[in-house]
This record gives C-alpha cells, sequence and structure tokens, in this order.
C-alpha cells in the first residue's frame, strides 16, 4: 500500500537532481571566494606583521608598512559614518513612519533607489565639484567623506527603512489607539525593535566604504603624504588607493607587498562583513513576536 | 446622561459606501452590544469615533459624533481623546515589551508616574482583566510571546491601564478559549460599574449575556436599536433582526 508508484519515484529522482544542480552552483559561487584568499594569504601572507601595519612606507614605497593608509582609510569611513548615519536614520524614519501615500514620496523613493545605481566615479566627480571646488573644503578627509557618505547613503535607508517595516503595523495601531503620538510610538516601540537592523546595515556601509577608491582619489585621498591626518581638513593616504599605487604606479615593489594591503583590506571588509552577519544570528535569536 | 451620541453617520471607503445614516445614543454606564455579520461596518463604525479615521487617507466620513457632548471632530487633541477611549481589537496585540511595560505603557505616556504608582496601575490592571495570577511571576518577560488568550487579556489590561471612560471592544472573543471569554465577560459586567463600554460581537448570545442596549448592523445599515431582550424574545420591528438573531443567516 505505501510502494512508492513509478510517479513517485520519478518526482524524487528530479528533485535530487535539482538539488544537485542548486548545489553545484553555490559551490562554484564561493569558489572565486576561496580562491582570492587563498592567492592572498599565499603570496602575501609572509609580509603581515605587526611592524609591517603599524609603520610607515619607507624606499619610494617600495618597503615598510602601511600604517598611513590604515589609519586614512579609518579616518574616512568614521567621518563618512557620522555624516550618512544621522541623514540616513533620519530620512528613513520620515519615509517609513510620517510620510504620506502619495507621488512625491514615490518620487523620493525612486531617487534613492537611483542614487545607489550612480557608478561610483560618477559620485566622485560630484564630490570634486561640489565639496572641494564649490564648498572649498580643498582635497581633505572631509570632502572625500562626505562624497562616501553620499554614496552610501542608500544602503543606510533602505536597511533602516526595511528594519522599520518589519515591525508589524498592529504594533503601531494599538499605540495610537491608547492616544500616542507617532513619535512616541516610533520612540517606545518602533525603534527600539529595529535597532538591529538598522545596526546591520550600518556596518554593511562600514564595509561598502572601506573598499571604495574612486570616490576618494580625487577628494581626499593621496598616493603618498609623510603625514598622518590630524583632522579633517588634512588629506590622507587610504587602503584601497595605497593598494592601486603600489600594484601599478610604482616601480620595484616587492611582489608580496601589493598581496600583502589587499590582505590587509580583505580582512577588514570580511571582518566587518561576518560582524553584521552575527549581528543578524543574533537578532533572529532575539526575535519578539 | 448621554456618552455618546451619533447622528446621520455615513462613512466610505473611496464610492464603497460601508456605513449609511446610523443615528444612535449610547448611555453612561451601559454596555451596548452591535451584533451583525461581517462587512456591516462595526470595526469602521468604532475607528471612526477615536478619530482613528485619519491614518486611512481612503476613509471619508459624514455626520456627527458627540463625546461627552463634544463633536470629536473638533477636539483639536485626537490623542487626548483616544487616551480616554480603550479599544480592544479581535487579535490580541501584546506588544514586544515586557508584560509590565505592556500595562505601564499608556501610564507613561500620559505622564510621568511614580514607580511605586506604577507598580499599583499595573497590578490592579492585570488583575481586573483576570491575567495576574498567570504573570505575576514572570513581569519581565516579553508580553508578545504570551499564548494568545493571555495576549487578549493582556490586551485588554492595557486598555484599562488608560483609565478609560469609554471600553470599546471589537470581537475580542475571537482568539480566545470559552473559559477565559467567560471569565473576561464577568469582568465587562463589573467595569460597568465605573465605565461605558461598546461591545462589538458576532456571537449574538455573548451580545445577550451582556448588552443592556443592542444595535443591529446589516451592510452598511443600523437595522434596529433596542434592548437586548426585546431583541431575542420578540418585539422586532424587522424580520431581518428576527432571522440574524435566531441564526437564520449571518
Amino acid at each position: 500500500m505505501f510502494e512508492p508508484t513509478a510517479l513517485n519515484r520519478r518526482n524524487a529522482h528530479i528533485q535530487s537532481l535539482f538539488k544537485l544542480l542548486f548545489g553545484l552552483m553555490t559551490g562554484l559561487l564561493i569558489l572565486p571566494v576561496i580562491v582570492i584568499l587563498a592567492t592572498l594569504i599565499q603570496e602575501g601572507g609572509s609580509i603581515i606583521s605587526i611592524d609591517f601595519l603599524f609603520s610607515r612606507p619607507t624606499d619610494g614605497m617600495t618597503a615598510g608598512g602601511i600604517f598611513p593608509a590604515l589609519l586614512g582609510t579609518m579616518w574616512l569611513v568614521a567621518v563618512a559614518l557620522i555624516i550618512s548615519v544621522p541623514l540616513g536614520v533620519a530620512a528613513a524614519i520620515y519615509l517609513s513612519e510620517y510620510a504620506p501615500e502619495n507621488w512625491l514620496t514615490r518620487v523620493i523613493n525612486l531617487a534613492i533607489i537611483n542614487l545607489a545605481g550612480v557608478p561610483s566615479i560618477v559620485h566622485a566627480l560630484f564630490g570634486v565639484g561640489a565639496f572641494v571646488l564649490f564648498f572649498n573644503f580643498g582635497t581633505s578627509i572631509l570632502a572625500a567623506s562626505l562624497t562616501l557618505a553620499i554614496m552610501t547613503l542608500p544602503v543606510v535607508i533602505v536597511a533602516t527603512r526595511e528594519s522599520l517595516q518589519a515591525v508589524p503595523l498592529a504594533f503601531r495601531e494599538a499605540c495610537w489607539n491608547m492616544g500616542a503620538t507617532r513619535w512616541q510610538t516610533i520612540r517606545r516601540v518602533v525603534l527600539p525593535n529595529a535597532v538591529s537592523g538598522i545596526l546591520t546595515g550600518v556596518i554593511l556601509e562600514v564595509s561598502r566604504t572601506t573598499g571604495e577608491t574612486a570616490p576618494i582619489m580625487f577628494t581626499g585621498a593621496v598616493f603618498f603624504t609623510p603625514f598622518l591626518p590630524q583632522g579633517v581638513f588634512d588629506q590622507t593616504m587610504a587602503m584601497s588607493l595605497h593598494l592601486f599605487v603600489v600594484s601599478t604606479q610604482v616601480p620595484g615593489v616587492p611582489d608580496e607587498l601589493p598581496y600583502g594591503v589587499a590582505l590587509v583590506l580583505i580582512t577588514m571588509v570580511l571582518a566587518m562583513n561576518s560582524l553584521s552577519i552575527a549581528f543578524r544570528m543574533h537578532l533572529r535569536g532575539k526575535k519578539k513576536w | 446622561m448621554v456618552k455618546l451620541s451619533v447622528g446621520g453617520l455615513s462613512i466610505r471607503y473611496g464610492d464603497n459606501t460601508v456605513l449609511r445614516d446610523v443615528n444612535l445614543e449610547i448611555q453612561e454606564h451601559e454596555i451596548f452590544g452591535i451584533i451583525g455579520p461581517a462587512n456591516a461596518g462595526k470595526t469602521s463604525f468604532l475607528k471612526t469615533i477615536n478619530r482613528m479615521d485619519v491614518f486611512d487617507p481612503n476613509m471619508h466620513v459624514d455626520g456627527t459624533i458627540h463625546f461627552d457632548g463634544r463633536d470629536v471632530r473638533q477636539w483639536r487633541n485626537v490623542y487626548a481623546l483616544r487616551s480616554r477611549i480603550g479599544v480592544v481589537f479581535p487579535l490580541p496585540v501584546g506588544l514586544p515589551l515586557s508584560v509590565y511595560d505592556n500595562v505601564a505603557l499608556a501610564p507613561r505616556l500620559a505622564g510621568r508616574p511614580s514607580p511605586a504608582d506604577l507598580d499599583v496601575i499595573v497590578e490592579r490592571c492585570l488583575t481586573r482583566a483576570a491575567l495576574w495570577d498567570e504573570v505575576k511571576d514572570r513581569l519581565d518577560s516579553l508580553g508578545s510571546l504570551l499564548s494568545g488568550g493571555q495576549q487578549q487579556r493582556l490586551t485588554i489590561a492595557r486598555a484599562l491601564s488608560q483609565e478609560p471612560e469609554l471600553l470599546m471592544l471589537d470581537e475580542f472573543s475571537i482568539a480566545v478559549d470559552p473559559v477565559t471569554t467567560m471569565r473576561i465577560e464577568d469582568v465587562l459586567k463589573e467595569l460597568r460599574q465605573e465605565l461605558t463600554i461598546i461591545l462589538v460581537t458576532n456571537l449574538v448570545q455573548q451580545a445577550r449575556r451582556l448588552a443592556d442596549r443592542t444595535a443591529f448592523f446589516l451592510q452598511g445599515e443600523c437595522v434596529e436599536i433596542g434592548a437586548t431582550e426585546d431583541l431575542f424574545t420578540g418585539g422586532h420591528q424587522d424580520p431581518r433582526t428576527r432571522a440574524y438573531v435566531e441564526g437564520k443567516f449571518g
């Protein structure tokens, strides 16, 4: 009575075929990541040391460490975050909680999606025109970070808006019915339940900002400077640009140096992404409804 | 004394009229039942009373609603109006806060009560909602993770914590087991001493057990309003009411 019919067998057969196909595709997908990481570790692993991380480049950048670039990237990312997170979160709260459903809201939403699709070199040229020249910030950390901030705003806005909208409408209605204003509802019920999702978005933004090259190369990052940045109006070196420079622009660089720079850069980005994934898992474990 | 007076109330969503020309008065300390099948306009009716219609740009309301003698459409501070009206929905809404914070939310929204006052309010409201004994040892666990029936009693406790003058229950027993329903019904009977209750229900027997007067809504029309017993034991003016309470349609 429970013998499989021919149709049952055929379905089971097809099912395992598709499982195999999708599994293979997944394997194919992670292959490049593994190859890249393995190559970087093999070629550049030997150069990584405390000294490499914390000393300056020497001998026309053919030797020494990467400290100015490392520090510069941290400056750029931190200033970009300080600008884009409050702006992005506030805009997302408005769009998700206050904005009426009309053509203007739709246009703004469309603009945000389009902003995410603008090529980074276009952002870079906009940054030169607006921040370096018009606002007269010069090529500086401030101009570069503003450019990065504008480029990554859509990431923050979309992540925030999605985590706000994941909070069920019924919770809001329950609060409104009690006489809560929109802001009281947001502060007491919506935001506390969206904050982990917002943080995930912020960390993703950090990892994206860390790796960007084009938006900073005309606006604030320099080929080489003997000085460490002291404030937002200084120019600085940056990891991504430094990698480009030592791989293609400077003659006589030992092979392992660019690999080492790339390894440090990718480790920073991967660490940020892992943190974001860990956050998301933590969030799922703490699901409140 | 008349607590709520409704005159010529019509509600439509776009071109779709869901309630036509309703006129009724609800007395203070009365349980006023509203019965009727789905799509009768019962929930839309409740929404207009505490001005929740403003959240739905599609919803158009004509006519007047006077709460305590004042037109609700003239209240400048709708938040004050809403805080005087407690609402319980068909599906329980335990907010993702602790049990304690769920009940303490309304007092906190209204001002800055002292912790000692809050403790008293929380215990009193949970006790009245017949939930205190079950949650008194875990007031800091999440309200949204209680069982459905417990969440509904939590919702009622939360509504009571507003110290409302009017309590509106919209088919509160849908997600609650029969025993709990009976316990809540007993609570409602006691609450009548202090406040006015509008009880929307699709259980005609529940209206019969609780309501002093009952209105029968059908497809956007208020067919009949009368003393509850009259609706059930003859004295009908309208054959549709008889058919509905006798279970011939619905």
